[in-house]
This record gives structure tokens, C-alpha cells and sequence, in this order.
């Protein structure tokens, strides 16, 4: 079956990008030293999320996350941790506003061009919108990194 | 479970003609539906049944002066003694309905748990319940000291009968209430020997049949047991409209849950007296359409017979297993010998959550996630597993299609 299956019909929402990042993700480490942490929780699903985070003086310095999910949350927390690091603390919460209009919806026709480029980057998880049990699994490390940022210990997804 | 289906009484082709939703298409792929644990499609004649009583013969029931209140009455009131003579009940009046199987357990513990049972006493459920049977005896553990005891399971799945009857030795158990089969491992329990044990400890026996009556026949007289509670949308009926089975003098002996219509005989400012059983049970306008609805499920399921549907499932559940096992990577989650067409199961290389939406890709519909027994999952050091539930429609394709699209799941994930 593997020599001819393209797996055509499964690629919509799991396209290579989330596979490779949901199997090896490149930030999935709590940090030794930290200056904000916060869990995300989503007792539906049983998935969990904790996100680690160093600052600079506006800005995140390093992200570092432990995941127990399914691939589209650990995928998203790493494509997460890669597009905020470095990032304006006002940028990041533009970013997650941008970032869960395009899980809900497809698409962010109203985004900042300033985030075209971190967009572009999370753009895979696009797809999650015509799953609505899933959009979720998308958005809940985003909710711990906004907790973290806001002081929060913890985050429940909406 | 060498039992197969005499395709002479049972022709799943022909039942399936029967449930209108089966011939759509989902995705473009053919609807292969393996979630009737969590609710089973309808057949036609339970369609029918509602939308005809709506459309010629409709009015509010137990009041009526009227003759189409009477006609009502009588076609709801039919339900009841189908679902009697579906339970082998010993009354018509010790079928009390309720929303769901949920509204039936917590009848029971408001009833007779504050009405019954003195604290200091506990009610002893197992490790593998329904959080529809955990939460409504903690909120009475909480507000009425009684003790919540848990009797564990094996690492099959089955409930661990020395650890259950220790529990029971000290005498202070006075309700035993236990799932006849588990939503999430497929084990049929022990009833039998569940109510013997129970009753020579001197403890009633609640059984949460939601998934058992689905699949198995339900004799309440010949199990012995005190209360049965099971709901209808699991069993091809309407949802809103769940049993509590009790009985008699125990139904009689608790006082009422909900106050309100209906389940009053008189009622003055200073007091009111309680209609009889199971009446004082069933405040409020019931549900009548889907008592209606009901009754036509329970004709169908009837029709068609408990042997046949039985051996169905059985060979499904055979197919299933001898299928699904030697898949690389699959592990089946619950392997008790007596079990019913519902199987849990993980895969190595990826989350049930992404098992679930990719078979869903494949037109194959499954449930995933925590199936409302989150400690049961504990048990198994899980958050999660993907479950395959069958019914009367399901065919032995479908549990190929089922197998196959699992290893393209696994494929892909390498």
C-alpha cells in the first residue's frame, strides 16, 4: 500500500510542516531559567501544555515548551516558540490575535503586514479551521504563552 | 464468541435499509459510522413514529379531558409497558422516565441516596464507570457523608471480584452502583454474581446498563437486581429519554426527586402528597414524542431479537479484535472475556486526536478522547484512546475499512 499511497486525502490539516514539527519538535524543553511560566489545560481533550519564557526588555528572549497532545499541539507550540522568539511582547499579542483568527476562520484578511511574515510561517495550521474539535488544539499554547505573559499560571482554551 | 450470525434471521443489508442517515456519504467516502456507544442512528420507523404523533396526535398527556390527550396518554403511556416487558419488569409501574441515563443515576442518588441511606454507609461503584456514575455519588459523599468506595479493575479490564467482595465485607455498603458494561473497555460485568455478593453483604444494586441493554438481553427479575438505569438514544431512540428500572417497594419507600406537576396527588400551601409510583418520579410535562419514540426503538430492537442482534455484534467484535490486534503499533486497551462490540485502542506513533480526524479523512467516524472516564484512562496511564462502537448496521466491511484505514493512519505517521 505505501509504495503507491500518496496519502492525498489526509494532507489537507497534516501537511508535512506539522508532521515533522508535531514528531520532532526543535523547542519542546523547559528552561532551566525562566522569568514567566503558565499551563494550558483543556480538560475536554486531556491535552496539556507548559510554556517557559525568557525576556528581554520589551521582548521574548527564548521560548521553551512541554507538550502532551496530539500532533496539530505540539506542531503549533513549536511553530509558536519559533515565530516569538525574538519578538515584541506587543507584536506576540498581535500575533495570537491574528494567529487564532486565522485557526477559527482559514484565512486573516485584516492581519498587519507588519506579521505577513510569521503568518506565512504558521500558515499550515490554517487548515484546523474545518475541524472545530481541533481549532483548540491549535490555540491552546497560545493561550499559555499569553498567561505566561500576563503573569497567569494558568490558561484554559476557550 | 464463536457464535455467527444466521444471515437467514439477521441480513444487515436489510436492517440497514432501515436507518435513512447510512446511505449519505461523508467527505465523498462512503459513511462508515463506529460511534454508536455514544449514540446509535435511528431507523426509520422511529423517525416515523414521532413525526406521524406530531403531525395527527398530539397533545400534552395525564390531563387530558380531551380526546386527543387521551390518544396521547395511551401512545405514551405504551412506552412504558414496552419498556417493561423489554426489562422483563414486574411492573409497569417501576418504569420511571427520565432525560438520560445521567438524570436516571442522579434520581438515585438524590432519592434514595438522601432519602435511604444514613451517613456512615457507602456506595461502592468500580474502576471503570462513567463519570455519570462517579459525580453524582460524590456530590452525595460531599453533602451527605456517605463514603464513596471504588472496587479496582485488572489490568484486562475486569472487575477485580476479591478486592469487590472485601469492600463488601464490613457490611456498611448500601448501594452497589456498577456499570453492565464499560463505554470505553467493551466488559460486560458480572452481574450475576455482582447482586449475590452484594445482597449477602446486605447492599442494593444499581446497574448502569446504557451501553449492557444495547447489546445484551436485560432480564431485571432474573439478574435480581434493585435498579436498572439506561437511556433511550443508545438503544436506536430518540435522545431525551432515559429508564430508572426499581424496585417497587423501594421505588415506594424513596421520596420524590423533582417537585413540581404532575407528580402530586394533592398540594395546599401547608403540604402537598405525592402521586404513586412512578409518577411521584416524573415532575413536569415528560418527554411524550420521545416516549413515542422509544416505544417504536424498542419494537424495532424487539423484531428483530436480542439472539440475533447479539451474535451480530459478537462476530463483529471477533472480526474487530482478530483484525485490528497484529496491527504494528495498535495496542487494544481492555481484553476481558466477556465483552460487548465496543473496543478502545492507542497507536504507538500518534495521538488518538489525530487517529480520530484521520480516519475521519477516510470517511470512517470514531470517537477519541477521555469517553467521560477520565479515571479509567488513569488506570491505564492514558489521556486517551480511540474507540470503535458497533451496532445492529454495522457490517464486517466496515470493520475492514476500519483496519485498513488504521494502517494508513500508522503509514503515514512513520
Amino acid at each position: 500500500m505505501s509504495q503507491t499511497d500518496n496519502f492525498e486525502d489526509l494532507r489537507d490539516l497534516y501537511q508535512e510542516v506539522i508532521l515533522d514539527h508535531g514528531r520532532k519538535p526543535r523547542h519542546a524543553k523547559r528552561l532551566e531559567t525562566f522569568d514567566a511560566t503558565a499551563k494550558g489545560d483543556n480538560p475536554m481533550c486531556g491535552d496539556r501544555v507548559q510554556v517557559w519564557l525568557k525576556l528581554d526588555a520589551d521582548s521574548i528572549g527564548q521560548v521553551g515548551f512541554e507538550a502532551r497532545g496530539c500532533a496539530i499541539s505540539v506542531a503549533s507550540a513549536d511553530l509558536m516558540a519559533e515565530t516569538v522568539q525574538g519578538r515584541a511582547t506587543t507584536d506576540t499579542r498581535a500575533l495570537f490575535e491574528a494567529f487564532r483568527t486565522m485557526a477559527r476562520t482559514g484565512a486573516c484578511p485584516d492581519c498587519a503586514p507588519a506579521l505577513a511574515d510569521p503568518m506565512e510561517r504558521l500558515a499550515p495550521l490554517a487548515g484546523v479551521h474545518e475541524y472545530p474539535s481541533r481549532v483548540k488544539c491549535a490555540t491552546l499554547p497560545w493561550h499559555a504563552l499569553i498567561a505566561a505573559l500576563d503573569g497567569a499560571q494558568e490558561a484554559s482554551s476557550e | 464468541m464463536n457464535v455467527m450470525t444466521n444471515p437467514a434471521v439477521f441480513d444487515v443489508e436489510r436492517i440497514r435499509q432501515d436507518f435513512p442517515i447510512l446511505t449519505q456519504t461523508i467527505r465523498g467516502k462512503p459513511f462508515v459510522f463506529l460511534d454508536s456507544a455514544a449514540s446509535a442512528q435511528k431507523p426509520r420507523v422511529v423517525i416515523d413514529a414521532m413525526v406521524h404523533a406530531m403531525e395527527t396526535q398530539y397533545a400534552n398527556v395525564h390531563r387530558g379531558l380531551h380526546w386527543m390527550s387521551e390518544r396521547t396518554t395511551e401512545a405514551y403511556e405504551a412506552a412504558r409497558d414496552a419498556v417493561a416487558a423489554l426489562m422483563n419488569a414486574n411492573d409497569r409501574s417501576e418504569i420511571v422516565f427520565t432525560g438520560n441515563s445521567t438524570g436516571a443515576i442522579n434520581l438515585l442518588a438524590h432519592s434514595y441516596g438522601r432519602g435511604i441511606l444514613k451517613p456512615g454507609q457507602a456506595v461502592l461503584i468500580s474502576g471503570m464507570e462513567h463519570h455519570s456514575n462517579i459525580v453524582p455519588w460524590q456530590l452525595l459523599r460531599d453533602s451527605h457523608g456517605i463514603e464513596l468506595r471504588v472496587a479496582p479493575i485488572t489490568d484486562a479490564g475486569e472487575l477485580d471480584m476479591a478486592a469487590y467482595e472485601a469492600l463488601l465485607s464490613d457490611g456498611k455498603v448500601g448501594l452497589v452502583a456498577m456499570t453492565h458494561m464499560s463505554n470505553v473497555l467493551g466488559t460486560v460485568t458480572p452481574a450475576d454474581r455482582i447482586v449475590r455478593l452484594a445482597h449477602a453483604n446486605g447492599a442494593k444494586v444499581m446497574f448502569d446498563g446504557s451501553q449492557a441493554i444495547v447489546h445484551r438481553k436485560v432480564d431485571v427479575q432474573a439478574l435480581d437486581c434493585d435498579f436498572y438505569a439506561w437511556t433511550g438514544h443508545k438503544l436506536y431512540g430518540p435522545t431525551g429519554i432515559g429508564v430508572l428500572w426499581g424496585k417497587r417497594d423501594l421505588l415506594e419507600r424513596m421520596p420524590p426527586f423533582m417537585g413540581g406537576g404532575d407528580m402530586i396527588s394533592s398540594v395546599t400551601y401547608e403540604q402537598s402528597t405525592w402521586a404513586a409510583v412512578p409518577h411521584k418520579f416524573e415532575a413536569g410535562t415528560p418527554a411524550i414524542l420521545e416516549g413515542i419514540g422509544l416505544k417504536a426503538a424498542i419494537d424495532y430492537v424487539q423484531a428483530i431479537g436480542y439472539d440475533a442482534m447479539t451474535a451480530h455484534e459478537a462476530a463483529l467484535t471477533e472480526h474487530a479484535l482478530s483484525r485490528l490486534a497484529p496491527i504494528e503499533g495498535v495496542r487494544i486497551i481492555g481484553q476481558a472475556q466477556d465483552r460487548g462490540g465496543v473496543i478502545s485502542f492507542v497507536l504507538d506513533k500518534a495521538h488518538a486526536h489525530d487517529v480520530a480526524t484521520l480516519l475521519d479523512r477516510q470517511g470512517i467516524a470514531v470517537r477519541a478522547g477521555h469517553h467521560c472516564a477520565e479515571p479509567l484512562m488513569h488506570r491505564f496511564n492514558l489521556d486517551s484512546t480511540a474507540r470503535a462502537s458497533f451496532g445492529i448496521y454495522t457490517t464486517l466491511a466496515e470493520v475492514d475499512a476500519l483496519a485498513d484505514g488504521l494502517i494508513r493512519v500508522r503509514e503515514f505517521f512513520q
